[in-house]
């Protein structure tokens, strides 16, 4: 179907182990930065003079901060342990894409300048000097990692490559080799307010069209506010969730889960941005930046709550580092978690028996659940370790009468990234994009053949962009990666307004009494 | 004679300041070193006790490991349980009177001894034979699996083969306590075997041996995973918010 200029890997029943090739996708590099996006990041337009004194300058200054790069770089014993974990590898057999083989491309460069048997002794431990070609080697590897963390699972040391290929490209920018993708999106929102860059009132002109799509279909008014003070909720959601397929229907099915639980909401133009791509090059003032305009936003529309949208990355960084970066939040109502993920407050209205729902409206399809990297192995939804992969399957089964989960040693934990996270998800990548999903791909594949699944379901914009794009090269359609709240949305029996004159042919009888008791949080 | 017992006495006090100096050193800076952010790979316990009880399974079972490959983790757990047999049966050379569990695991140690050169062995094995590890193996690694198994297989044959003066051999260690140098059997496979075990104490701190406390130091195994209800701010980040 799409066309490729590189060989797409076939589909295998299981995804076998492929022997060691090295240098096959050593041509891979994404697309530079350049020097105004570098500079709004407050890091050097080009390439520094003398770089290499600087980069090991750099690289002893984040030893010293981060205690995860300190011990990771001392305890790899090279088990092996990892090398068969990497969906870049076992799409593109390239053993620099092994998790320890991208470690050893900064592990090397420790152990010469930082370690005395490194210094006396650099051969025998493999250690090497700084060289241009040990950076390209950085900028072309340090890009083919999605910062999933599934090696971290299977790491008797826990060594998370994500903190290394974090401080690599944290280390590349301050010698000024940033990658466009990331620094020119991160300038966007510092300009903007979002990755996309839309502007506050193209923003409110599409929420609009929304309001109007929603009622011409259901004929009932659902409100998708934008700045709105005083409304209870702040919605913090990927900007893709405002135009791009499926996400948006994703942000259809929000809107429809606030107005059935009857609590005002709204979307923050200042903040309009979930993702958080300050965490993609381990850039912490950056990073801590992008979260301080979320806090903003909360005391400005002074909001009580803050719930995110559906999106694998920015709910890491909203779950687990929200609070470091811009809390504490003693400001907002003490009686929920902040930041609450949009599954968790579905899932709680479910359980509470408030959300009517109809699961025929989605027997069209049977459905699959990805689990999304960042949200699987650097969150958690709900209060017990492992709801971030209970929750949402929970609101699977009450909005959909089919469905199966794919092979257990692909799903939860062990998930597979979509192969288009940390940075990644630029058409300048698209080999590797399309080469990492080989994994998620070999398993859907699986139960499409002997379940007859249609559909699979993500809470992730970056795997819904990635699968779009990428699930035509495997000879499926683009059309097959669904949002969960987009099921949610299809299934939820909405409940009339006052003024709305009645839905047409659907119209909903037993629904007042959950109308009543929808004011959980007056 | 006395050349040999003054050299190995030497090397031994040399061994241990290194060993020691070293591993205080590396677990200071460990220590001292903030872990700016929340980054346990979870599912991940909720609470302190939760925490050490993750810890506990890492420590004593290789639980990743295991989750990650079964033949690295059944020669690497063998390996290291049987080294903790070894040892504790050695510690008979440096305490008089013996403790009465040690007296009890003597005969384990034995065991313990083979199971480390079998465990060994399977994971110099995995290193030629699997493309991946070898891709990843460096001299060094090579290097510190034929230490150890010299370690063990010099031990053995002075267990069954050519015996040592084992007698002789604990009151040189014990009289290092004291500064008091008495003689060493000058027995070349007693002096090969305490040479690499000094070489091993000397490289410890020095190698990839540092996962033993660096295990005990990853944030992705040894966080609570509780960043909504506590914030967590390490001292030079807090320093950014008073800007």
């Amino acid at each position: 179907m799409a066309k490729a200029t590189f060989d797409v890997p076939e589909l295998s029943q299981y995804t076998e182990v492929p022997p060691v090739t090295p240098d096959t996708t050593a041509h891979s590099a994404p697309f530079k930065s350049k020097p105004e996006w570098q500079d709004a990041l407050g890091f050097p337009g080009e390439l520094v003079e003398d770089w290499q004194d600087k980069a090991i300058d750099k690289m002893g200054e984040l030893l010293g901060k981060y205690r995860s790069l300190r011990v990771y770089m001392d305890s790899c014993v090279k088990c092996g342990s990892c090398t068969d974990k990497c969906h870049y590898f076992l799409g593109t057999k390239d053993p620099k894409n092994m998790p320890v083989g991208r470690q050893d491309l900064m592990r090397k460069v420790y152990r010469r300048y930082f370690t005395l048997s490194g210094r006396l002794f650099p051969k025998l431990v493999g250690a090497e000097d700084f060289t241009t070609e040990v950076l390209g080697d950085w900028y072309s590897y340090f890009h083919q990692c999605s910062q999933c963390r599934r090696c971290s699972v299977f790491c008797p040391y826990g060594i998370d490559t994500a903190e290394i290929s974090m401080a690599a490209r944290e280390i590349m920018d301050s010698i000024g080799v940033g990658q466009k993708y990331c620094n020119e999106i991160i300038s966007k929102v510092y300009r903007i307010g979002n990755n996309l860059g839309l502007p506050g009132p193209a923003l409110a002109d599409t929420l609009e069209g929304l309001e109007e799509d929603v009622f011409d279909e259901t004929g009932v008014k659902v409100r998708y506010p934008l700045d709105e003070e005083g409304a209870e909720i702040l919605l913090v959601t990927p900007s893709a969730d405002f135009f791009a397929e499926p996400h948006v229907d994703g942000l259809i099915g929000y809107g429809k889960v606030f107005h059935e639980a009857g609590i005002s909401w709204t979307i923050s133009s200042h903040a309009s941005e979930a993702a958080n791509f300050g965490m993609f090059i381990g850039s912490y003032e950056n990073m801590r930046r992008l979260a301080q305009r979320i806090r903003e936003a909360a005391i400005k529309l002074k909001v009580k709550r803050i719930v995110f949208g559906e999106c694998g990355h920015a709910w890491r960084v909203a779950y687990s580092f929200l609070n470091t970066l811009a809390g504490p939040w003693d400001f907002l109502d003490p009686r929920y978690p902040v930041p609450q993920h949009i599954c968790e407050f579905t899932y709680d209205l479910i359980q509470q028996g408030k959300l009517n729902l109809d699961k025929s409206e989605n027997d069209d399809k049977v459905l699959t659940f990805h689990d999304s990297c960042n949200v699987a192995r650097a969150s958690r939804m709900g209060s017990t370790p492992g709801g971030q992969f209970e929750l949402p399957r929970a609101i699977l089964k009450a909005t959909c009468n089919h469905v199966y989960d794919m092979d257990e040693d692909t799903i939860r934990d062990r998930t597979f990234c979509c192969g288009g996270g940390g940075g990644l998800l630029t058409d300048d990548l698209m080999e590797i994009r399309v080469k990492g999903a080989k994994p998620r791909m070999d398993a859907l594949n699986n139960v499409i053949q002997e379940k007859g699944v249609t559909h699979m379901a993500a809470i992730c914009a970056i795997c819904k962009s990635q699968f779009t794009k990428v699930l035509p090269y495997y000879g499926m359609e683009m059309d097959q990666i669904v949002s969960l709240h987009q099921l949610v949305s299809n299934a939820l029996v909405l409940t009339p307004g006052e003024d709305d004159e009645g839905p047409g042919e659907d119209d909903d009888s037993g629904n007042d009494d959950t109308e009543k008791e929808t004011d959980e949080a007056a | 004679m006395a050349f040999l017992t003054h050299f190995y006495a030497f090397l031994f006090y040399f061994a241990t300041f290194v060993l020691v100096a070293g591993l205080v050193f590396k677990i200071v800076q460990y220590a001292r070193t903030p872990a700016p952010l929340k980054i346990p790979t979870t599912p991940a316990p909720t609470t302190r006790t939760g925490v050490v009880l993750r810890m506990l399974r890492e420590v004593v079972l290789f639980e990743s490991l295991f989750r990650g490959n079964k033949w690295t983790w059944i020669f690497g757990w063998i390996f290291h349980f049987g080294l903790f047999l070894v040892t504790l049966r050695h510690l008979r050379y440096f305490m008089e009177p013996v403790w009465f569990p040690i007296q009890l695991i003597q005969p384990f140690g034995i065991y313990g001894g083979m199971a480390m050169i079998v465990g060994l062995a399977g994971l110099w094995a995995r290193r030629f034979l699997v493309d991946r590890v070898k891709y990843i193996s460096s001299p060094s690694d090579h290097l510190i699996l034929a230490l150890l198994i010299l370690i063990g297989l010099s031990g053995l044959l002075m267990k069954f083969v050519f015996h040592t003066d084992v007698v002789e051999v604990k009151s040189f260690f014990l009289g290092l306590y004291t500064y008091n140098l008495r003689p060493l059997p000058a027995d070349p496979l007693l002096l090969l075997h305490l040479s690499l075990v000094a070489a091993l104490m000397i490289i410890f701190p020095y190698s990839k041996l540092l996962h033993a406390p660096g295990l005990f130091f990853s944030p992705s195994r040894n966080q609570v995973d509780n960043p909504r209800e506590q914030r967590h701010i390490a001292p030079w980040a807090k320093k950014l918010e008073q800007q």
